[in-house]
């Protein structure tokens, strides 16, 4: 069975411990998290939790179900299924000097990213978009010396009428 | 060694987060409100061993409480007693222990539940609320230490939340599929002075927990015409039978199709082990026509069952023909490790209850009596007759019982005969647990205690205590061996408080048995660590120091004696029978591994199936 990326992503209650839990989950079966992003919703007993993670059918079914199984975990779906939006969030901050100020500038423009602080020799860049296009990024201006990266994780929300609620 | 923080402060006012006050409500301490919690959830035992953390709360039962409660030495043995009295009544165990070393000891008994999904709510004591996460004296994070292991754990953050968790704790841990369920409370919410006004809950509702009630009608139905179309069927029963409290709906519907049926180790008695159509225990250790069995089947039907690797033996070889028809309430047990090709979620008894009334409706509508294919049923039983025949556990001997040294085997065979296969058999961990599997034949659900799972040494006499206390008219075996008592043979002495006369029938043999067995077959007889003759206790004054009665048994003509003489005292006496047996027998027939499939046995110590060869 061939594996694929999934976004699971899921509500559940906005309670001490709970996310550790989901963690425990992961590390305890063997499963990996690509990523992670929780936090809490208009509803403040509820938190969302977006995770990615690789496996085949029936690991990500697996994994589904033994996520369902935990009593904090209220509803989940697996955005990967449908048509959906996904987007992460990224802070990075790179060495800008001489030709490569321009350069990396230019980049971050054609990326839709905006500089958030700036110095006479760093850029920090805001950038958001698909895991993909953050990855796509990276790529761009690693010829410049990137110094830090903070990337929040992705996040998910179904098209449509397609609702993930109580 | 008790913190200084047990004096009452200078001001009893309470603290914020009051809840409202009806006039009407009873103003107790967290304390009190366990102690009241219990009582309103029917406990009728409480094991468990005090400590600093959670003295209010000890004093509370001392002064309120009409639950007994067991002092044991070693909360292990605490969560065992639990246990065990779990599983011989399918009520939910109840222990309690302190904080730090009472909490992490009680967990190999929390593991040993969860993995046999047995119901139990194990309330632990904590540091006070301020000192948590500061390394104090007796602490440790019990909730984080625990997870893994339980269904679900409770941090207590307020006095008011005590009734509320409570009431959850024991849904949770007896509803769905069971499991253990820790409440661990910080020791200042429990402190007489912090009253608050007392709700129990009538009912409890929770929205991230709706375990199925029904399995989907629709699966029902197709699974039933699989049942129908069937001509080498098999019942695979497991744990979830007993503990889904299905052993009539089981035993209805097999004699009405009938068809053969096999247990795992954790679902014997669910059906009647006399019965014709049981076939006995199947995988590592089960029989030759259960295996086979299973192996040529063109349909299972998996019951509460999880096909683990000690019943599958090469997940890729396991019964190749077969139709997987599989029900179980935790969607997660089904396609685990072998898929399903009929999945069914819901509770066995409803499910199997669902399933006879449609066959019997399709039945009445076509005016048949038993739709099933008589004839290729018939074929079916011929063959497994065969196979009982050839190398049958009952039917022929699988042990060589002519000579002078005493079998495992043939103690167990005689122990059922004069217990007239009615007492509740307990059991710790090795081979003396699987020929008690073997030959000591169930007939009856919640009779046959053992740590299946988790496969926890130690478990034998804790669970025994408990089942005896929960069934004092009962006659209770431990059936052990000289390795594993010794990991819980501190209760003894629990044994002696409360007078519970249980019988111990300690297969000695002067090896860890099953390590022994697997080093004489893998590792060319090198007995690694697995021995310790030379330092055996005398068992006999170790039994008599507690105040109990000792048995030895050397010579094979005085056992029957013996033991009637053991069985009889341990009505008013816990006997601690002693029974040495020959070190060099071995537990067969045994899966062969790795890359077997389920009818690759060794049936003795040098024949084994040639399947295809």
């Amino acid at each position: 069975m061939e594996s694929s990326r999934r976004i699971l992503s899921l509500l559940m209650e906005n309670e001490a411990g709970a996310l550790s839990r989901v963690v425990g989950l992961f590390s305890q079966r063997g499963y990996n998290i690509e990523t992670l992003n929780v936090a809490p919703t208009n509803d403040k007993s509820l938190s969302r939790l977006t995770l990615t993670t690789i496996g085949d059918e029936r690991k990500i079914e697996q994994i589904t179900k033994q996520l369902n199984k935990l009593i904090d975990v209220i509803k989940l779906v697996d955005l990967t299924e449908g048509s959906h939006i996904e987007r992460e969030s990224m802070l990075i901050k790179v060495r800008a000097t001489g030709a490569m100020r321009e350069e990396i500038k230019r980049t971050t423009d054609i990326f839709r990213g905006q500089i958030v602080d700036v110095n006479s020799t760093l850029y920090t860049i805001q950038l958001i978009g698909t895991q993909q296009k953050l990855d796509a990024f990276i790529e761009a201006v690693k010829d410049a010396n990137i110094l830090e990266v903070v990337r929040s994780g992705v996040s998910g929300i179904a098209r449509g009428e397609k609702i993930l609620s109580l | 060694m008790l913190d200084k923080d047990s004096e009452k402060p200078d001001q009893a006012a309470p603290s914020k987060g009051l809840a409202e006050v009806t006039p009407e409500a009873e103003m107790l301490s967290g304390g009190e409100m366990l102690v009241r919690a219990l009582e309103e959830e029917g406990v009728e035992f409480i094991f468990g061993y005090p400590g600093g953390a959670v003295l209010h709360i000890y004093d509370a039962l001392h002064k309120h409480s009409k639950i007994p409660h067991i002092l044991v030495r070693h909360e292990q043995a605490a969560t065992h007693a639990a246990d065990g009295y779990s599983r011989s009544t399918g009520k939910t165990g109840v222990a309690l222990v302190t904080s730090g070393p009472g909490a992490t000891n009680a967990i190999t008994g929390i593991a040993t539940a969860y993995m046999d999904s047995i119901p139990m709510v194990v309330i632990s004591g904590q540091v006070q609320s301020h000192l948590i996460g500061e390394d104090a004296f007796q602490e440790t994070d019990m909730i984080g230490i625990s997870r893994p292991v339980v269904k679900h754990s409770y941090l207590v953050q307020r006095v008011e939340d005590i009734p509320g968790i409570l009431k959850k704790a024991f849904y949770l841990a007896n509803s769905g599929r069971p499991g253990p369920v820790v409440v661990d409370i910080p020791k200042d919410l429990s402190a007489p002075w912090e009253k608050r006004p007392f709700h129990y809950p009538k009912t409890v509702k929770m929205r991230s927990y709706t375990p199925s009630i029904k399995g989907h009608s629709g699966q029902i139905k197709r699974a039933v015409e699989e049942l129908l179309r069937a001509k080498r069927p098999i019942i695979y029963s497991g744990g979830g039978v007993i503990q889904g409290r299905a052993s009539e709906a089981l035993r209805a519907l097999a004699k009405h199709l009938n068809f053969p049926v096999t247990s795992t180790l954790m679902g014997l008695g669910a059906y009647p082990g006399s019965d014709r159509q049981f076939l006995g225990m199947l995988g590592m250790h089960g029989t030759y026509e259960a295996n086979n069995t299973m192996h040529g089947s063109d349909l299972i039907l998996a019951v509460g069952a999880r096909f683990d690797d000690r019943v599958t033996n090469t997940v890729a070889k396991f019964c190749p023909d077969a139709t997987i028809i599989h029900i179980d309430v935790d969607p997660t047990s089904i396609s685990k490790t072998v898929p399903s090709h009929l999945p069914i979620v819901g509770p066995a008894r409803e499910t199997l209850e669902e399933m006879l009334e449609q066959i019997q409706a399709i039945e009445a509508r076509d005016g048949i009596a038993n739709k099933v294919d008589q004839a290729a049923l018939a074929l079916w039983w011929k063959q497994i007759d065969a196979w009982r025949a050839e190398q049958g556990i009952y039917t022929s001997n699988r042990f060589d019982d002519t000579t002078d040294a005493i079998k495992p085997q043939e103690v167990i065979q005689l122990l059922h005969e004069l217990t007239q296969g009615k007492a509740f058999v307990t059991s710790d961990v090795g081979q003396h647990q699987m020929f008690a599997a073997q030959y000591y034949v169930f007939d009856e659900p919640h009779q046959w205690i053992n740590s299946g799972g988790l496969g926890t040494m130690g478990f034998g006499l804790p669970s025994a205590m408990g089942v005896k206390l929960a069934h004092p008219d009962s006659t209770v075996v431990c059936v052990t061996g000289e390795g594993s008592i010794q990991m819980c043979i501190q209760e003894l002495s629990t044994c002696t408080q409360y007078k519970i006369p249980v019988l111990i029938l300690n297969l000695n043999n002067g090896y860890l048995g099953m390590v022994k067995q697997w080093q004489d077959m893998q590792y060319e007889g090198r007995y690694a660590q697995s021995t310790y003759q030379d330092s055996l206790p005398d068992f006999i004054k170790l039994a008599e120091a507690y105040g109990h009665v000792g048995m030895k048994v050397t010579d094979k003509s005085t056992l029957r004696e013996k033991m009637q003489e053991a069985l009889e005292q341990s009505k008013t006496q816990l006997v601690f029978m002693d029974v040495y047996v020959d070190p060099h027998e071995h537990v067969y027939p045994m899966h062969i591994a790795p890359n077997g499939a389920m009818n690759d046995m060794w049936l003795s110590k040098g024949e084994r199936t040639e399947n295809g060869k």
